[in-house]
């Protein structure tokens, strides 16, 4: 319940990692790790593919990562083209962990640099949506 | 190197923007073409496989309805779907049915209507061939999953917009030469060049991808039809084998793929598996054909299938390694940049060209030095899956 808010536009209404979006409400971008093994996933999983336990907590997001690689769109799929030029993203945070989201929109295409310094941090559109953004240090 | 299942006949419509029928009309065409090449009846179908991406056109459960139109009811018949590479999945699930023993003779029949949606809301249906839940929220589509993977390539590896241009430029040679590609235009520098007001390939799509640097959309069909060994060498005079299928899949979501400046996980997965299994090497390879739904992906897959150590694929096509009269000729027909991208009907199609090759009847694309292995390599979404096949003679 509640994952249609999540992102500019939602494909999914109901998951079982649907406190992601409240985690985002608070200021705080969250994976999930397995209880039972140690396993840490992001995006959220709501069940480890390494011990198949469903008991899961939730663990934020590092605050420091490196801009592995980037993109910014100058076309946009149907339902988006008001957002563009946007740029996308990997970050890598280390230990196996990444992430994948928007660039933030003060950043200017020349200041984007794959190997820079970027945190991670929720955004919250102006018709209520809530999403997260990559950001630079 | 097993000879146990041969193609025996290869089909493909002219690729087009705006076909002008259903796409029980397209199939057929394609279907005709490789049943007259294999010099067969519907009778000596044992059964087929259609496949395609699906949501581009309205029916559910094509293929019922396209066996039906192409006389090959009650045999068995079902859907195979992995988007981009449907039809090489569908060749790789012929192959094991026959291996089997279950049946003789399989139709692998992919198609393709894409113009009866907007190239909008065609790169909406894309982004949906990924992560849903997750990336597709933030207005993903295929160039810029591909424009990742450039981008750190080119960081990495000193690629350059020029390398990039020149991977275009080699697929237009082709395109201008084969009859079935659906753009048929030469392409010059100066189409690439952002100074220039006429440019038609300069146009940023994701950064760092341009217009040209992206495949044609298009409305096709392609048909392989396999048969064993005992029925290959009844119907034809020049069977072509399969030595080698190679299959891998990766994570959807961006976050959870391994560095992104080495290229595709699947396409050297694949490539591994169909170079055991056929017993060559890269070096045996005397013509290929790679997914280039991009050109980032065409120098990718260089790498992906040892034709180029990592980081080094720039270098084939800076000594036009890849064209006709090279060491390794590569996409010599228009790869998808120029032939098109049918989605489901792409890999068929590219099966059908090796099989050309390799038989000599490539005409004008015709590689010299009769080519006697032949390689395809055949991508879904953003290397979610990858087939690599080696045919032989």
């Amino acid at each position: 319940m509640g994952f249609e808010k999540f992102g500019r536009k939602s494909f999914t209404g109901m998951t079982k990692t649907g406190k992601f979006v409240d985690f985002l409400s608070e200021g705080k971008v969250e994976g999930t790790v397995c209880k039972k093994c140690g396993a840490r996933y992001f995006p959220p999983r709501a069940d480890c593919a390494a011990c198949f336990s469903s008991d899961m907590d939730w663990f934020e997001m590092p605050k420091k990562g490196s801009l592995e690689t980037f993109t910014i769109a100058y076309y946009a799929p149907y339902g988006f083209e008001k957002d563009c030029p946007y740029s996308m993203g990997v970050v890598d945070f280390g230990n196996n962990l990444k992430l994948f989201a928007r660039l933030s929109s003060d950043l200017k295409p020349e200041d984007i640099k794959v190997g820079m310094d970027v945190s991670v941090r929720p955004v919250q559109y102006d018709d209520g949506q809530l999403s997260f953004e990559i950001v630079k240090v | 190197m097993p000879k146990d299942v041969a193609v025996i006949g290869v089909g493909q419509s002219y690729f087009v923007r705006g076909y002008e029928g259903s796409i029980r009309e397209l199939a057929f065409e394609a279907f005709r073409e490789a049943m007259q090449d294999a010099g067969i009846t519907t009778k000596d179908v044992d059964a087929s496989v259609f496949c395609s991406a699906p949501e581009y056109d309205k029916q559910r459960s094509p293929a019922g309805v396209l066996a039906e139109y192409l006389g090959l009811i009650p045999q068995p018949t079902f859907y195979i779907e992995t988007v981009c590479s449907s039809s090489s999945t569908g060749v790789k699930v012929a192959y094991s049915m026959i291996k089997s023993g279950l049946h003789d003779v399989v139709v692998v029949l992919g198609f393709q209507k894409m113009s009866e949606i907007t190239s909008a809301e065609s790169q909406e249906r894309m982004g949906r061939g990924a992560d849903i839940q997750w990336e597709a929220p933030f207005g993903t589509m295929m160039p810029a999953y591909y424009a990742l993977y450039a981008q750190a390539y080119m960081a990495k590896n000193g690629l350059t917009h020029e390398d990039l241009m020149n991977v275009r430029l080699k697929s237009a040679t082709y395109g201008q030469i084969n009859e079935r590609a659906v753009y048929r235009k030469g392409v010059k520098p100066e189409d690439f060049d952002p100074k220039n007001p006429d440019a038609r390939m300069a146009g940023l799509v994701a950064w760092p991808l341009r217009v040209g640097d992206a495949c044609a959309n298009a409305d096709g069909s392609s048909c392989v039809i396999l048969a064993n060994a005992e029925k290959a060498k009844i119907f034809s005079k020049k069977p072509v084998w399969i030595l080698g299928i190679g299959a891998a899949s990766e994570a959807v979501n961006m976050a959870s793929r391994p560095d992104f400046s080495k290229g595709l996980s699947v396409g050297y997965k694949a490539a591994e598996q169909a170079y055991k299994m056929a017993g060559v090497t890269p070096k045996d390879i005397k013509v290929a054909e790679v997914h280039d739904c991009f050109t980032i992906a065409e120098i990718m897959a260089y790498e992906g299938l040892g034709f180029a150590p990592m980081g080094e694929g720039k270098q084939l096509i800076r000594e036009k390694a890849t064209y006709k009269e090279g060491p390794i000729p590569v996409n010599v027909d228009g790869g998808l940049l120029s032939k098109g991208h049918p989605i489901g009907a792409t890999g068929g199609s590219q099966i059908r060209t090796i099989v050309l090759q390799l038989r000599g009847e490539a005409g004008p694309m015709q590689v010299p030095g009769e080519p006697d292995i032949g390689l395809v390599h055949n991508v879904g979404g953003v290397g979610l899956y990858g087939n690599v096949t080696i045919f032989g003679r």
